[in-house]
């Protein structure tokens, strides 16, 4: 690495100092990187920065609702290399990583995706130390807690995957260790939406998706592998069942819960399920169910159609029942990248750490790991409404600048501290996976 | 040494002898690398294990074993049978009678070809907006439902219109009707007129003459109309998912929850099992029609 950077010693445009202090982090020494992050240099690079990256391309890929367009467009501009976004659904995505990982650069990788990348040695750890905003991460991520409280562990937590020992290891390990296996980028609790004007009654726990008054008017999410863990908090909230943990059911477990689901569906219980954010959207807007499991954003989606839809806050109980389903998406670095094109892939993640990301996701429903850089690129009205859950002092408008919520409109479930302090479990792929997903499309075929 | 200079005396290189085999060449170089080559992998895969998202090269039954001993392979097939067959009668139905009113009674030749390729107009836009385009028509809030309540002649909504067998079928056939109707139109087109005549001299009337006399000589058609609309309902996991409003699993959208968490070798062994299955049926047809000689007009 020096001598290639050898040339580029020269100063150019009194930019010096922060050349320099730039080039410290890139080589990753932990001392200046304190340093640069206080020197926010996120845009304006010293130019012979700018021409040796210019020629990068960054290859980003994921789902569509972690990996958008508009981000990268605005991290290339302010990064000045290029990066590209492309859009795969999970499955596709990971098995892309798998058979041509040479073809993508930052794999956008959840909870159990990024179990496969490290087991597989797909990716390379991150080095916390280049990750400026790495003591801003919001504790719930890179420790598990958030103020003395646990997270939950049911599912694959992002701290349940968050560390390995060293930059090739391809064992995750507990506890906190200064390698990371992938960079929390996006997050958001999963719950219940219905239809206020159509149900009658506000919602707070999950049993009302299965319960008889919604016969023929519920819907519940196709994706075997989290429409179960919905089942399960439905069934749970009922009493009908009960588990260890949620994210990782014996094989017992499953029986219980697609015996009842299937029982259910005899009964008539549920009008569709559905696989897209659009179908739950159609699903909705249509009229053709009342309740059903659903996203954030899709509530949002129904509501700037002009159709009242809430998203019911499902905290849990004393008992121990209900509680959001909580998912994450966060950015690997595959294994081939070296040199100017890590030191660029490290540059691109500071960056979604720097707000602008942070504020763009919160507009959707989402929210970033490092709250305080994006309270920076959002009105105070924005960030209380969306972080703080506070009632909003103005309109609020979607991305589109669609107006989604009046002045004094309160979002769904309070601050984003309340929703994550009661996720009940986590996103994730079983042990028993492959039973699970027989017997859900015995569910199906019933 | 003698026998081998023998040989390749009494073989002479012959360019007529060869001529075919090149002219085959293109096609068979296309069908390797497309459909043989991908299909030896998958029959490959069937047979490897897989731990904890790893594919793991073996030489296991288990996931063979695994299908064929589920209820589930069982109920999804049912499902799809039904599904089929249902399909197939309307479509054969329509697709017929289409193609008999084309043939027969349109009485200008340019007409019934430009009437035919009416029929095509639809296949311009994408399976899935035609598809989509029932939502509307057949939700509960839909033109049929609203239409129906505005008449008083139901108060509440009729759900089995979406989101139901009802719908999957109705989109089938709506899909895959073009499917029958060119190879029996094609088929139909070829049949000589004086056997019209011929019936009627005999004391056919109309329904005899086409049980007696059009039928038969359709056979092939069918047959190959048949093949296609059985062959693309048993292969489909789209429709069933939207259109059932995913309370329907086909054999397809199983093998779909499988890879979504690279379940490959399982998925795998169900694919092989279903290009299987679907092979022997087609080979059945093809028992009972003998497709190929129809069409050269041999016997």
């Amino acid at each position: 690495m020096k001598q290639k950077r050898s040339k580029t010693m020269l100063p150019k445009q009194g930019v010096e100092s922060t050349a320099i202090s730039r080039r410290k982090v890139l080589k990753g020494a932990a001392a200046a990187a304190g340093v640069a992050a206080g020197s926010g240099a996120i845009t304006g690079f010293p130019t012979i920065w700018a021409q040796e990256i210019k020629d990068i391309v960054l290859r980003h890929q994921g789902v569509s609702y972690s990996v958008i367009q508009t981000i990268g467009d605005q991290a290339a501009k302010d990064l000045g290399f290029k990066v590209e976004m492309q859009n795969a659904d999970t499955s596709t995505a990971i098995a892309r990583f798998i058979t041509q990982p040479n073809s993508v650069d930052i794999p956008d990788l959840e909870g159990w995706q990024t179990k496969v990348a490290v087991a597989r040695g797909l990716v390379q750890a991150i080095d916390v130390k280049r990750i400026k905003q790495f003591d801003n991460i919001l504790p719930i991520f890179t420790k598990g807690e958030y103020e003395g409280r646990k997270v939950s562990r049911q599912g694959i937590s992002p701290y349940e995957v968050m560390y390995v020992e060293d930059k090739l290891s391809t064992k995750i390990v507990e506890g906190v260790h200064d390698w990371m296996t992938f960079l929390p980028q996006v997050y958001n609790a999963d719950s219940i939406g219905y239809r206020p004007d159509l149900v009658g009654h506000s919602v707070t726990q999950w049993k009302e998706l299965i319960s008889p008054t919604f016969k023929g008017r519920s819907a519940i999410l196709d994706v075997p592998n989290i429409g179960i863990m919905d089942a399960a908090l439905a069934l749970e909230s009922a009493g009908i069942a009960t588990y260890k943990n949620k994210g990782n059911m014996t094989k017992a477990e499953i029986d219980v819960t697609i015996n009842a689901l299937i029982d259910l569906k005899k009964k008539g219980q549920f009008r569709a399920t559905w696989t897209t954010f659009e179908q739950s959207v159609e699903l909705m807007a249509g009229g053709e169910v009342e309740i059903q499991s659903m996203w954030s954003p899709a509530v949002t989606a129904v509501l700037a159609k002009g159709i009242q839809c809430t998203y019911a806050p499902v905290n849990i109980s004393a008992d121990g029942k209900e509680g959001y389903r909580g998912w994450c998406n966060g950015m690997g670095l595959m294994r081939h990248l070296t040199g100017k094109k890590l030191d660029a892939a490290y540059e691109y993640l500071n960056w979604y750490y720097s707000g602008w990301q942070g504020a763009f996701v919160a507009r959707h429903g989402y929210y970033s790991p490092v709250p305080s850089t994006a309270q920076k690129f959002m009105t105070p009205n924005e960030y209380d409404y969306w972080y703080l859950g506070k009632p909003a002092s103005d309109v609020i408008k979607d991305p589109d600048g669609t107006p989604i919520a009046k002045a004094g409109a309160v979002r769904d479930g309070g601050s984003f501290i309340e929703r994550f302090n009661n996720i009940s479990c986590w996103n994730t792929v079983m042990d028993e996976n492959q039973y699970m997903i027989q017997r859900w499309n015995e569910f199906k075929s019933a | 040494m003698l026998t081998l200079t023998q040989r390749s005396v009494a073989s002479p290189f012959s360019w007529t002898r060869l001529r075919p085999y090149l002219q085959v060449m293109p096609l068979v170089a296309v069908m390797m690398v497309f459909v043989v080559a991908p299909l030896c992998f998958v029959v490959a895969v069937s047979f490897f294990r897989y731990d904890n998202f790893e594919v793991i090269p073996d030489f296991s039954l288990e996931n063979y074993q695994s299908v064929l001993t589920s209820h589930l392979t069982l109920s999804l097939y049912l499902t799809m049978l039904k599904l089929a067959a249902f399909t197939w009668v309307f479509t054969l139905l329509i697709g017929f009678s289409v193609a008999y009113f084309l043939v027969f009674h349109v009485r200008n030749r340019t007409v019934a070809i430009g009437l035919f390729l009416l029929c095509t107009v639809p296949f311009w836009t994408s399976n899935v907006i035609r598809m989509i385009s029932w939502l509307p028509l057949l939700g509960k809030q839909g033109v049929i439902n609203s239409a129906l309540m505005f008449l008083g002649l139901t108060d509440k909504p009729l759900t089995f219109l979406l989101f139901s067998d009802f719908s999957v079928i109705v989109s089938y056939v709506h899909l895959f009707t073009i499917f029958m109707i060119v190879p029996i139109f094609n088929t139909m087109s070829r049949i000589d007129r004086s056997l019209f005549e011929a019936a009627t001299d005999a004391g056919a009337g109309r329904f005899g003459t086409l049980v007696l006399v059009v039928l038969p000589l359709t056979k092939s058609g069918i047959v190959l109309g048949s093949i296609f609309v059985v062959t693309l309902v048993m292969g489909d996991f789209y429709v069933v998912r939207v259109m059932s409003g995913g309370t329907d699993a086909s054999v397809v959208s199983a093998m779909y929850d499988d890879i979504s968490t690279l379940l490959f070798p399982h998925a795998a062994a169900s694919a092989v099992i279903l290009v299987t299955l679907l092979t022997l049926m087609v080979a059945a047809i093809l028992r009972v029609v003998n497709v190929r000689g129809e069409l050269t007009g041999g016997r």
